[in-house]
């Protein structure tokens, strides 16, 4: 019994960052019809700031909000400077344009922050915890209630405010959202900073665990869009449980298959899936337009 | 279409030969992964060759000719690296290549380098590099076999005769896993669990867990960077009391300052560089690694690790065969490596021939136990 | 410019410049370089077929790639076989693979396509860096040089020649493939599958074909550069190996099989070019990625030539 909840923990620990990364996928691709590759980016710079500043000394409620403006920031120049540059270009463009961009931040990273690993300290100690035969860090219930509450406000955001629903109708028609008076040149602005923070608040909650570098965001960044497009790409619901499906699969993969394998049972995982529900767990069959 | 390549290939000739014009300096060729995932390795090499190619040129360079450093950057992948190898033995024309960060990297130069008969040293682990010997490829840094050997020789003497071994998917970790699983029967002891994790996860409790339920008396963690860090918190975590051990990957103020109090006790192989102010007087070693030290956190801060110590090997058994040969005429440069004895270096008395071609025996390996967040030697 | 949109006038003009490279660039890394970009350019060609004229992508043509390469490295280097024997075992396994899996993946559309083949070409990599045994792990294993019924070509020269004439039966094939019915289907697909497939196209069997024929083209090309490098790692299957080639297609400009060529060019020579800017070399070739495609957001290739018309026209 140990064993499984053990492994039901650190899946849902690990499948919380990657359905935080997952959301930041949906919400570019619902504005934009973008698969942002630049997304591990996002998280990697909440990592490696939060690491960096409260190295400085900052407290690290203060790196912590800093970092996630900061990707903010990233994330709408990257939106400004970059793809809103290129838009009416084909869609395969504007994601080669994300992958320079990841390269670029990448690049940017290394050079400001160095190459070494940076630790984080935990929010809150390090004194494990035990729960049902399962240990677990404190830093582990950080990761599952930060991203429980930020799925919770973001699905309150789009239910329940108008900004909310100006995204939602700006990606199920920007054209007939433009005419209905509503900016979508903001909208998508917006979904890019919150997408950015989204991954970098998944970022500096993990970089406790497993400490932050330069090329963190890019392992991060698949596994995230694995699990946005398991769950049904554009959907925000799929989003989230693809990415803990994924993390879960993982986890119990290693525990009883192969630890060598583990990655490959959850790419297996996708064409199973795909195989029966071609548009992902939660996606609607959507008619096409002809 | 054909005036682009045209240019382009005007513009690459120029970019390449704009750089011959001094007093013949004596040219050393490296190919290092100073970017990508083994980064954390080739960074601390680059700047040490950096740093020592400067230091030798200030103090008059070799047989009186300056030394010029033509590095490229492999970014962790061999085909780069059998590119830019080529690069060097055909365009820059370099008298020996030093690196190779990663076996990858160093495996796919070595056919070039056997071909071209240049002498290269490599500052990777893994055995396959040097046995079966080939005669133009040398390595400093102690093999993997050799940390699996010290490893289970110090388990043996605690009575921990039943191993778990965990190790990281990555070059290293699977040659490590490979010269461990084959030497054990001979050091006395099995290898119960044999487990997995890949470079780039992030928790390792599931693999853990079962370590957890099986009867090994040891643990044995073959791996690079921030990944042995987080199993050895997860090991903590999980309340595992066995006795944790962990290769010379790890050889690194780093991995003390990610594993924090989780690294208390944790055992591990290391070169003697890492306690450079612990050593005896009378170690032939203390002179060396003692003055590596203060030169490498004079120029560039922060802490040295073992890879840097590599390079400086490399760089310095190269240097000495060329003074012992009086010519950098690339047979008389690796009759001369082949012949060093005696020289005493950062990772340990390199004693070559021509059935070794890295020359370092067990006592280059000093047993290091994590205590108060420092290392402590044990044997 | 004219002379590349006639059917054989851009061939000949390959040709002779192909031929004239080697006393431009005569030393062994040029030509290397030279050799590297044919490489990539016979993939990109192949894959151009996919993205450019099928409207697919595929984030897995690395794994093909590397499947030809360990092909050749294993059977020739653990099992004696002939290497024209490898190479085309090689090709036709790929062959059956991408044929078995094309069916199932290319039902889906979009980024579910795209996901699928990523998936594809992990455990591709995942498979050929575990295999210790047959595959060396992750450090790679060595590969016997390439013997052709008692020749073996020496040298980077030698193999500049095998390599220029397979890039330009690459793209004569690409070119008649366009132009033959299954090239039209293709378009058609591209435009509107519906109506294609109203129109009486059987839109999945067209893709089917076309997505054999890519993974063939990167097959074989793995092949051979695993002989001529003498050496092959996983990372030639890994993710990021599929980016790029992907990238190769989309900078020099989809459906312009030139344009393949000049991605694999540019994708190849920049990070020699950049090797002096050390810890620059990534934010540079990130920045000119972005800069390229927000410039000429339709590719190199039929950016300039768009730009040379205009500039006629004025």
């Amino acid at each position: 019994m140990s064993a499984e909840m053990q492994f039901l923990v650190s899946g849902l620990t690990i499948g919380a960052i990657y359905a935080l990364a997952a959301l930041g996928f949906t919400l570019i691709y619902n504005a934009s019809g973008v698969i942002n590759f630049a997304q591990g980016e996002f998280i990697m710079i909440g990592g490696m700031l939060t690491a960096v500043l409260s190295g400085l000394g900052l407290p690290l409620w203060l790196a912590l909000v800093l970092a996630v403006a900061g990707a903010a920031l990233v994330g709408m120049l990257l939106q400004r400077l970059a793809l809103d540059r290129a838009r009416g270009a084909p869609v395969v463009s504007l994601v080669i344009i994300t992958i320079g961009a990841s390269i670029f931040l990448r690049g940017l990273a290394q050079l400001l922050w160095g190459k070494q690993f940076r630790p984080l300290p935990a929010f809150s100690g390090e004194q494990p915890l035990h729960l049902l035969g399962a240990t677990l860090v404190p830093q582990t219930l950080w990761v599952m209630g930060v991203s429980a509450l930020l799925m919770l406000a973001l699905g309150l955001f789009f239910s329940r405010t108008l900004s909310g629903k100006a995204v939602l109708a700006t990606a199920i028609n920007a054209a007939a959202a433009r005419l209905s008076g509503i900016d979508t040149r903001s909208v998508l602005l917006a979904c890019f900073a919150l997408s950015a923070a989204l991954g970098a608040i998944g970022g500096a909650l993990i970089a406790p665990i497993t400490a932050a570098s330069y090329e963190m965001g890019l392992m991060l960044g698949i596994k995230g869009f694995v699990a946005a497009v398991l769950g049904g790409l554009g959907v925000s619901a799929g989003a989230v449980a693809g990415g803990l499906l994924l993390g879960v699969a993982e986890t119990l993969a290693a525990g009883y298959l192969s630890s060598a394998y583990k990655d490959a049972v959850a790419f297996a995982l996708i064409f199973v899936v795909l195989f029966f529900l071609p548009n992902g767990l939660f996606g609607q069959r959507a008619s096409e337009r002809v | 279409m054909k005036r682009i390549s045209l240019t382009l290939s005007v513009l690459l000739g120029l970019g390449l030969t704009a750089a011959t014009q001094a007093a013949e300096p004596i040219r050393i060729g490296s190919v290092l992964s100073v970017s990508g995932p083994a980064a954390f390795l080739g960074d601390p090499e680059l700047k040490t060759l950096q740093l020592y190619v400067e230091r030798l040129n200030a103090a008059g360079g070799l047989l009186g000719r300056p030394l010029e450093l033509v590095h490229y950057d492999d970014a962790g992948e061999a085909a780069k690296a059998n590119t830019f190898v080529k690069r060097l033995i055909a365009s820059d024309k370099v008298d020996v290549i030093l690196g190779g960060t990663t076996t990858g990297a160093t495996m796919a130069a070595v056919p070039l380098v056997e071909k071209a008969q240049l002498p290269f040293i490599s500052f990777a682990g893994a055995v396959v590099i040097v046995d079966p010997v080939k005669p133009w490829v040398f390595k400093t840094p102690h093999t993997d076999r050799m940390a699996c050997e010290k490893v289970f020789a110090d388990m043996h003497k605690r009575g921990l005769l039943r191993v778990a071994l965990l190790s990281e998917t990555s070059g290293f970790g699977k040659s490590g896993h490979d010269q461990c699983v084959d030497v054990a029967p001979a050091q006395g002891v099995s290898i119960v669990v044999d487990e997995t994790y890949g470079a780039k996860d992030t928790d390792m409790s599931a693999q853990l867990t079962k370590v957890r339920g099986s009867d090994a008396q040891a643990v044995l963690v073959f791996g690079l960077g921030q990944s042995p860090a987080i199993v050895t918190k997860n090991y903590r975590q999980l309340g595992i009391e066995l006795p944790l051990y962990q290769s010379h990957g790890v050889a690194s103020k780093e991995f003390l300052a990610l594993a924090g109090a989780a690294a208390e006790g944790v055992r591990l192989p290391s070169p003697a560089l890492l306690v450079a102010d612990k050593l005896a007087d009378s170690d032939p070693q203390k002179a060396v690694v003692t003055g590596y030290t203060a030169a490498y956190t004079q120029k560039f801060g922060g802490e040295v690790s073992t890879f840097g110590g590599y390079a400086y090997d490399g760089l310095m058994l190269w240097a000495d065969a060329v003074k012992r040969a009086g010519s950098v005429e690339a047979d008389k440069v690796r009759a001369a490596l082949e012949a060093t004895r005696g020289y005493v270096g950062a990772s340990g008395v390199v004693n070559m021939s021509p059935s070794d071609h890295m020359g370092l025996d067990a006592s280059a390996f000093r047993m290091l136990e994590v205590r108060d967040g420092g290392w402590t030697l044990v044997d | 410019m004219k002379l590349l949109d006639s059917r054989y006038g851009g061939l000949l003009l390959l040709a002779a410049g192909l031929l004239l490279l080697p006393w431009l660039a005569g030393n062994a890394y040029l030509l290397d370089v030279a050799n590297r970009i044919a490489i990539n350019a016979i993939i990109a060609v192949g894959l151009n077929l996919l993205i450019g004229y099928a409207g697919q992508i595929s984030l897995g043509h690395a794994g093909f790639l590397g499947l030809g390469a360990y092909a050749s490295a294993i059977l020739c280097g653990s099992y004696d076989w002939p290497a024209w024997l490898a190479l085309l075992s090689a090709a036709a396994g790929v062959a059956l693979l991408a044929f078995l899996v094309a069916r199932p993946i290319l039902r889906l559309k979009g980024h579910y396509l795209a996901m699928a083949t990523l998936g594809l070409g992990m455990i591709v990599s995942l498979v050929l860096s575990n295999e210790s045994a047959l595959t060396g792990g992750p450090d790679g294993m060595a590969v016997p040089g390439l013997v052709l019924f008692g020749w073996e070509p020496q040298g980077e020269r030698a193999w500049y020649w095998i390599f220029a004439t397979l890039l330009l039966l690459a793209i004569w094939l690409a070119q008649n493939l366009i132009d033959s019915p299954l090239g039209r289907a293709l378009r058609a697909v591209h435009g509107s599958e519906v109506a294609a497939r109203v129109a009486g196209v059987d839109t999945t069997a067209c893709k089917v074909q076309v997505f054999v024929i890519s993974a063939v083209f990167a097959a074989i090309a793995g092949s051979l550069s695993a002989h001529y490098t003498g050496f092959v790692t996983p990372g030639q299957a890994s993710f990021l190996h599929s980016v790029e080639l992907v990238t190769m297609v989309v900078i020099g400009g989809m459906a312009s099989t030139y344009g393949a060529v000049l991605g694999a060019a540019l994708m190849t020579l920049l990070p020699q070019l950049l090797s002096g800017l050390e810890d620059y070399e990534m934010l540079v070739f990130g920045l000119i990625l972005m800069v390229s495609m927000i410039v000429l957001p339709q590719g190199l290739l039929p950016g300039l030539r768009g730009w040379l018309q205009t500039r006629r026209a004025a």
